[in-house]
């Protein structure tokens, strides 16, 4: 391509503070409409705001974790439009003096890092919900997330591609979920996000007409969006046509993009200074006090990864990129201390057991106790590694322990010689033709027997030794 | 015996407390008042009497600050479950579900409120005549406005159709119309007041303050609402001194600055006199008079409708017809329901505030108005610091002139705006500011004098007001209704 495809990104996360940004509501998802409301969060005539000092915090958390500079003086403005979803018709918001600016984010990009700068981290508050109710002459509002509080994260256009995009979106992810500020769920609601993407010949340091991409509900569907978007205004300016500044949908069903509005008259908002909310300075101390406490991140976890249980690069980020999958790793190896096979297992049976069930580590039946003891029991000999794996897959289904299912079931091998050479024997005296064509020479004729003692022994039996008495019992 | 219905508050608890008279006869009476005289000066626009007289019974013997006395609110004030409306039709039928910090705490104090004053439409005006209700009437001559934006109140408290009031002041809406109606009037300091539950007009410039019939009754009022209120970030948390303490009839050293750009053109000749007059009273008793500069002063009016404006067209917005008080039938859309509820329920002045405001707030003027304005403000506190550390207070006319007739400045809105020359200063730059009656006119008409002091220094300012009234019969002087 000829051209230099330049994104930025907008992402809106609901911090998962117990009350709202300015009133003491409570911010509990999926309630009965207008239960979690106030005079305060309803912009009742008389009520006034006061800043959730919970929602301060963790906006710094995050400007923190994103290596964001602190501003010294806190300042909010309003945003004034109308709409019936904002009950007071201005949102309480931050405008020329964001909480926190100048950050990044380090991401994986052909084979090296490369920088996503963060502009800007700011707060503001949620709007309510609006229904359109089908075939009813009227609209309806719900306000439980009214007052929500929201953090908006800006990047520079340091994007380059809709993967970047995508490495970008999950490395954020990431990031937010270590410091347990929001449950980032995009289906909820809690973690939005909308695009820029403009395209300019390479080479060309002036910035392209850009597009504004709204409506993508998946970091799958932000990366389609940007990649359908990068066609279509590659091929609009191919054929010599001029691209308009305009905000798009997304649109997952059709994957298309289609024009929502153009932006020929800029909405003029009328910030001012919130003369509600008194700014006030940034306790240096509180900072240093936040910063100290931030947990470690996902980077340095993948580094100590690295070194204390020689992972490779690919295992320690795969295993650090979900804090709970990270946590769930540690905590099994403390009790099983052979950390490149627990990392196989979670890699694999475990992972894809997720994957198909869509839930989260913390959501498995299996505990990290679980699995160790499951593990345990193959090096013991108890069971084999193909029962361990039918083990597992039972456990997540039942939620049932892995030691208890074998007792339950007695599916403990069989692993006593003596034990074993009584079936073998017995299977020998059986097939006789087998036994004198394995001593003729058809050395294919031990499989057959082998199967036969495994079946014998209702696949209990420690198929290595049965292989080794076997041999012994036919005097080979 | 005088009638209950014409006494102080601080003489109603003294004769409580005596058993000589109960909460109960103090109320049926003022209730009787208030039948007598309202269809006169229609000051009161909401009457709760049945809960007033029910209340009044039980407070009998009861010891709070305020046991049994009778308080009127400006109908800009939250009470849980009655009419909030600003005297605006976008809020008819408007009950919180909540009541104002300041109504919790004269609840608590065992206040009893009869009901709700007359205003400007959102306290816009300083006459009393953008109410939804009509204008209130001057109790001294019916002909001529009681000034505003708390006209209500101070009509109420001059007629003696109430003990107390509370009005809210932006610009001078409680000074303005206390100087006009011959009572007392306190804007206490940003800050000292919470402003929970006052429906917002100017929010970097409101403060709600006590109208009364004398200085100690201004003390006592202000003492029972003052204070931190962690509803409200701009409150202030200081502690509350005991403002009775402040009462003492003793000027001697007392610092007094008058600002020369004050005593201009436009000030009327007895207003000038009375209040010159009155200064020269307190420099016989003791007090140092010295003229001052405020050099900003003549920007403050400009640099008012601005940010007052501004923030006003914000404040309003939620008048939407969404979820309370109003909404206009027949909408086709959205928009149009926006659109028609608001131009039925906002009056002119309303239209014109909001107007402004939006005007100044609008990208591409941001930095010309609102912007400049907010450094003006600066230069204006500037001014007071710089006065204050030669004098502890300023005293100064509070309105330029005595009240004006009804309908003289309705079309004229620039000179409506001038009636509040002498007021703004003091929202302006946060600072606390009582009117006290100094006077009257050759008419028969009441004029006021203000005095400023620092911020949270409302001691001072109780000290000079109760030495000046203590030393005078015009505080006491009452209208013939």
């Amino acid at each position: 391509m000829k051209y230099e495809t330049v994104i930025g990104l907008e992402v809106h996360l609901q911090l998962a503070t117990n009350t709202k940004a300015f009133c003491g509501c409570s911010t509990k998802f999926g309630q009965r409409a207008n239960s979690q409301v106030c005079p305060v969060c309803l912009g009742f005539p008389g009520s006034l705001p006061v800043l959730n000092e919970e929602a301060f915090r963790f906006a710094i958390k995050v400007a923190l974790a994103l290596n964001c500079r602190i501003q010294s003086l806190i300042k909010f403005d309003r945003k004034n439009y109308y709409y019936p979803d904002l009950p007071k018709n201005f949102q309480i918001s931050q405008y020329d003096m964001p909480l926190s600016y100048d950050g990044f984010i380090d991401i994986n990009a052909n084979g090296g890092t490369k920088r996503i700068r963060i502009k800007r981290v700011h707060m503001e508050e949620d709007a309510g919900k609006l229904m359109h109710p089908e075939g009813e002459d009227c609209s309806l509002v719900d306000y439980n997330r009214g007052g929500m509080p929201l953090l908006e994260i800006v990047t520079e256009p340091d994007i380059n591609s809709p993967q970047e995009a995508y490495d970008y979106l999950t490395k954020l992810k990431s990031i937010l979920e270590y410091l347990r500020v929001s449950d980032c769920d995009m289906e909820k609601g809690s973690l939005r996000c909308d695009a820029n993407i403009s395209l300019r010949p390479k080479g060309e340091k002036k910035l392209g007409t850009k597009v504004e991409l709204k409506n993508m509900n998946s970091f799958k569907g932000v990366r389609s969006g940007l990649e359908y978007e990068e066609k279509r205004q590659e091929s609009v300016l191919e054929d010599g046509g001029k691209l308009v500044q305009e905000t798009r949908l997304w649109n997952a069903d059709k994957a298309v993009t289609a024009s929502m509005r153009t932006k020929e008259e800029a909405e003029d908002y009328r910030y001012f200074p919130e003369p509600d909310l008194v700014p006030f300075v940034v306790d240096k101390n509180e900072i240093e006090e936040i910063r100290k406490a931030l947990p470690e991140l996902p980077e340095a976890r993948g580094a100590r990864f690295k070194k204390e249980f020689a992972l490779s690069d690919y295992d320690a980020d795969v295993l650090t990129s979900q804090i709970d999958l990270a946590d769930y790793y540690e905590a099994c190896v403390k009790l099983y201390p052979n950390a490149k096979v627990v990392a196989n297992w979670l890699m694999g049976d475990i992972s894809a057991a997720l994957n198909d069930k869509n839930i989260k580590v913390t959501e498995l039946g299996l505990s990290p106790e679980g699995l160790a003891g499951l593990l345990k029991m193959i090096d013991s000999g108890a069971i084999s590694g193909k029962m361990a794996k039918d083990i597992l897959a039972e456990s997540i289904e039942t939620k049932a322990i892995p030691e208890d299912i074998v007792k339950k079931k007695g599916l403990t091998q069989i692993s006593d010689a003596g034990a074993i050479e009584e079936i073998v024997k017995k299977v020998v005296e059986r097939e006789v033709k087998t036994v004198n064509d394995y001593k003729g020479g058809k050395k294919t004729a031990l499989g057959f027997l082998v199967g036969q003692v495994m079946k014998e022994s209702k696949g209990k039996a420690n198929p290595g030794k049965v292989n080794e008495i076997l041999k012994k019992v036919l005097g080979d | 015996m005088e009638n209950l219905y014409s006494l102080t508050a601080h003489k109603l608890k003294e004769l409580m407390t005596k058993g000589e008279t109960t909460p109960a006869a103090v109320a049926e009476q003022l209730f009787s008042r208030i039948e007598k005289c309202d269809g006169k000066i229609k000051a009161v626009v909401f009457n709760g009497k049945d809960n007033a007289l029910k209340n009044a019974v039980a407070s009998s013997g009861k010891n709070g600050r305020l046991a049994g006395v009778p308080v009127l609110l400006k109908d800009n004030i939250c009470v849980k479950g009655e009419p909030t409306t600003c005297a605006s039709k976008i809020l008819a039928g408007f009950r919180p579900p909540y009541d104002a910090t300041v109504t919790r705490k004269l609840k608590d104090a065992g206040a009893v409120l009869i009901g709700k004053a007359n205003m400007d439409e959102f306290a816009f005006g300083s006459s009393c005549e953008t109410s939804c209700y009509g204008p209130t009437k001057n109790p001294w001559d019916t002909a001529r406005i009681p000034g505003g934006s708390s006209g209500g109140s101070a009509a109420a408290v001059a007629s003696d159709e109430t003990i107390l009031a509370l009005g809210s002041d932006t610009g001078g809406s409680i000074r303005q119309p206390a100087a006009l109606c011959g009572v007392v009037g306190l804007k206490p300091t940003y800050g000292r007041v919470s402003r929970y539950g006052l429906i917002a007009f100017a929010s970097s410039l409101d403060q709600i303050g006590p109208i009364t019939k004398d200085t100690e009754d201004a003390a006592l009022l202000l003492s029972v609402i003052a204070g931190y209120d962690e509803m409200d970030s701009t409150s202030v948390d200081l502690p509350v001194p005991d403002y009775s303490k402040a009462l003492t009839k003793n000027v001697k050293g007392l610092r007094i600055g008058v600002p020369k750009e004050y005593f201009i053109e436009g000030l009327d000749k007895e207003v000038e006199a009375s209040v010159r007059s009155a200064v020269a009273l307190l420099k016989s008793l003791g007090a140092e008079v010295k003229e001052i500069s405020l050099p900003h002063t003549e920007y403050a009016v400009s640099t008012y409708y601005i940010v007052a404006t501004a923030e006003a067209s914000s404040n309003l917005a939620r008048f939407d017809g969404v979820q309370y008080g109003l909404r206009a039938d027949n909408a086709k859309d959205m928009i149009d329901m926006y659109i028609k509820t608001r131009s039925q329920g906002f009056g002119n002045e309303a239209k014109r505030r909001i107007l402004l405001g939006t005007y100044c707030l609008s990208t591409g003027y941001y930095d010309a108005y609102y912007l400049k304005a907010q450094k003006v403000r600066t230069k204006i506190r500037e001014d007071f610091d710089k006065a204050f550390r030669a004098c502890d207070c300023i005293i100064t006319p509070t309105s330029p002139t005595p009240a004006f007739k009804i309908g003289e400045k309705t079309n004229d809105p620039l000179s409506m705006y001038l009636s509040d020359i002498y007021t703004i200063p003091a929202n302006l730059a946060g600072l606390p500011a009582i009117s006290i009656p100094c006077g009257f006119s050759k008419e028969g008409l009441p004029i006021g004098m203000q005095i400023l002091a620092k911020a949270f220094d409302e001691e001072t300012i109780f000290r000079a007001a109760y030495t000046f009234e203590q030393s005078t019969e015009f505080y006491r002087k009452r209208p013939k209704i």
